[in-house]
């Protein structure tokens, strides 16, 4: 990065320690923590909205949505997440080739599965492998964000389950009162009364969906743990800065930053419950009144 | 979300329409952990042993290659599964492993696997002896009636060592080696074993024409002693 880095032997002290820092490996580094934001930014929501579906069909008066409702969460809800984490991006991966195969290459002969290779035609293939290699980690990134909100969607569909059945019913009654239609009431008295009581069940998930994301690693993308691991690691001759084992440094960095980062939801999280209990006929709502 | 798998779906598509055809680009999979076999260097690329030998092989098959990170962990499942064509990340040529994939010819002979310990008096068949995980050494340490612990990259194995978790790790000399010079607490100790059947590329089975071109640039690095050059001037092995 800086020009007198070029010769790393020659450095000494906190020119070493500078130059070390902004080597390519280490801003490789730095960009994955933008890469762990990317996706939890991107997976919150996702996952509310999985989440969202999952509840509204668990309530659904139309029995197979109900029982599809219902499977999701308990299934989701019931199986290891590491599991899950293994088990999806490779099947993801191959649920999609085997479909874009199918349409592709109708005239492809040969099987698809030969004894443990899983084979499609070269057009087929997700990404296509002469595609850059940074199509391959979009790519891969997003069956994370996937597979992430698939998981942590089933939790949250049955945290809004419970809190739609916690809205007092007298409100909704109040509301067919007036006239209002099942689907009116359900939009305009049910849905915006539901949140507070999902609040401390999402924000729970949420500090467990930011404790996650080094499962990142497992689905193949590169994230800030990976990094610490292979920076930490003691580093021989071979290396152009050689240096012992370092882990401990590094993971204490990691240590401050979803320290940092759960601080940070803390607050966020702590604002919207006091705007949420505005008007609400909850202890916190009355208290709010005064 | 439907509109993403789409959208995607549809680039892949129009990508695909440009350059079709088998392996217009070989990936090649290592795991960038195993100095001096293949390691992530300063500047965040793949470099070693294999980086070198892979490109030179890529030059004489004429094969356009491009190279990919994978957790070791994982590295057979995502070869059959094709997320990438090749695996070249110092594996030893086994009938376990030849099961389920394909090799090349070895690029390197099999070679010893060295204990290293803080001190050279540790009993190594009946300590406890940290391993990486899926590996030849961790087979043999299994078997060989001392207790196994195994992590799943190689650097933990040599970290388990230095902070007393484990009595001695075993690892391919060439890598113990590394690990010497890196520490200088850490010395050989017992006697080296002979595992495998040396070092070789993995490929698919169903990937023979690609293993063809492979063993063919193997053996032309062979006979002009180029290979026996790079094996040098990294010391991973023994010679041919």
């Amino acid at each position: 990065m800086f020009e007198w880095c070029a010769d790393p032997d020659t450095l000494e002290g906190f020119a070493w320690v500078a130059c070390y820092l902004t080597n390519g490996k280490h801003l490789t580094a730095y960009m994955s923590f933008g890469t762990v934001m990317l996706l939890l930014a991107i997976t919150a929501p996702v996952s509310l909205a999985f989440g969202f579906a999952g509840a509204t069909a668990a309530r659904s008066p139309v029995a197979p949505l109900r029982w599809l409702g219902k499977g999701y969460t308990a299934i989701v809800r019931g199986v290891p997440d590491i599991v899950f984490f293994l088990f999806f991006v490779i099947a993801l991966d191959q649920g999609f080739e085997w479909m874009r195969h199918q349409v592709l290459c109708p005239d492809w002969t040969e099987p698809i599965r030969q004894g443990s290779d899983f084979v499609v035609c070269p057009a087929a293939k997700l990404p296509l492998s002469n595609a850059p290699q940074a199509v391959h980690e979009v790519y891969g990134f997003f069956l994370a964000v996937l597979t992430f909100a698939i998981v942590f969607g089933a939790f949250a569909a049955n945290i809004l389950f419970g809190a739609m059945r916690a809205v007092p019913r007298a409100q909704m009654e109040t509301a067919e009162a007036y006239g209002m239609s099942h689907r009116q009431a359900f939009w305009r008295v049910l849905i915006p009364q539901m949140w507070i009581f999902a609040l401390p069940g999402l924000s729970n998930l949420w500090m467990i969906l930011v404790k996650a994301t080094p499962l990142l690693f497992l689905l193949g993308v590169e994230d800030i743990v990976y990094w610490a691991r292979e920076l930490g690691g003691s580093k021989g001759p071979i290396f152009d800065y050689p240096h012992p084992d370092w882990s401990l440094w590094y993971f204490s960095a990691l240590l401050v930053f979803y320290l940092g980062l759960t601080r940070v939801s803390e607050v966020v999280l702590g604002r919207i419950t006091r705007k949420l209990s505005h008007g609400q006929a909850t202890v916190a709502g009355e208290a709010l009144r005064g | 979300m439907k509109k993403l798998i789409l959208s995607a779906a549809t680039l892949a598509v129009v990508a695909g329409m440009a350059h079709a055809g088998s392996h217009s680009v070989v990936r090649m999979g290592t795991e960038g952990a195993y100095p001096p076999w293949n390691l992530i260097n300063d500047a965040g690329e793949v470099d070693g042993f294999e980086r070198e030998l892979g490109d030179e092989l890529c030059a004489r098959a004429e094969l356009t290659c491009e190279w990919v990170t994978n957790d070791w962990d994982s590295i057979i499942p995502n070869l059959v599964s094709g997320n990438y064509d090749v695996i070249i990340a110092g594996m030893s040529i086994t009938d376990e492993r030849d099961e389920v994939i394909d090799f090349t010819q070895a690029y390197t002979p099999p070679d010893p696997s060295v204990y290293a310990a803080l001190s050279d008096d540790v009993d190594v068949t009946s300590g406890v002896i940290a391993a990486q995980a899926g590996t030849l050494q961790a087979g043999y340490v299994a078997e060989s009636g001392a207790t196994l612990i195994e992590f799943a990259t190689p650097d933990e194995t040599i970290a388990a060592v230095t902070n007393g978790e484990a009595d001695a790790v075993l690892a391919d000399w060439s890598f113990i080696e590394t690990a010497l010079a890196a520490n200088s607490d850490l010395m050989e100790a017992g006697e080296p074993v002979v595992l495998g059947k040396g070092v070789g590329m993995g490929l698919r089975e169903s990937d023979g024409e690609l293993k063809a071109k492979f063993d063919a640039a193997i053996q032309s690095m062979k006979d002009d002693g180029s290979l026996n050059e790079l094996i040098a001037k990294w010391e991973v092995s023994s010679q041919w």
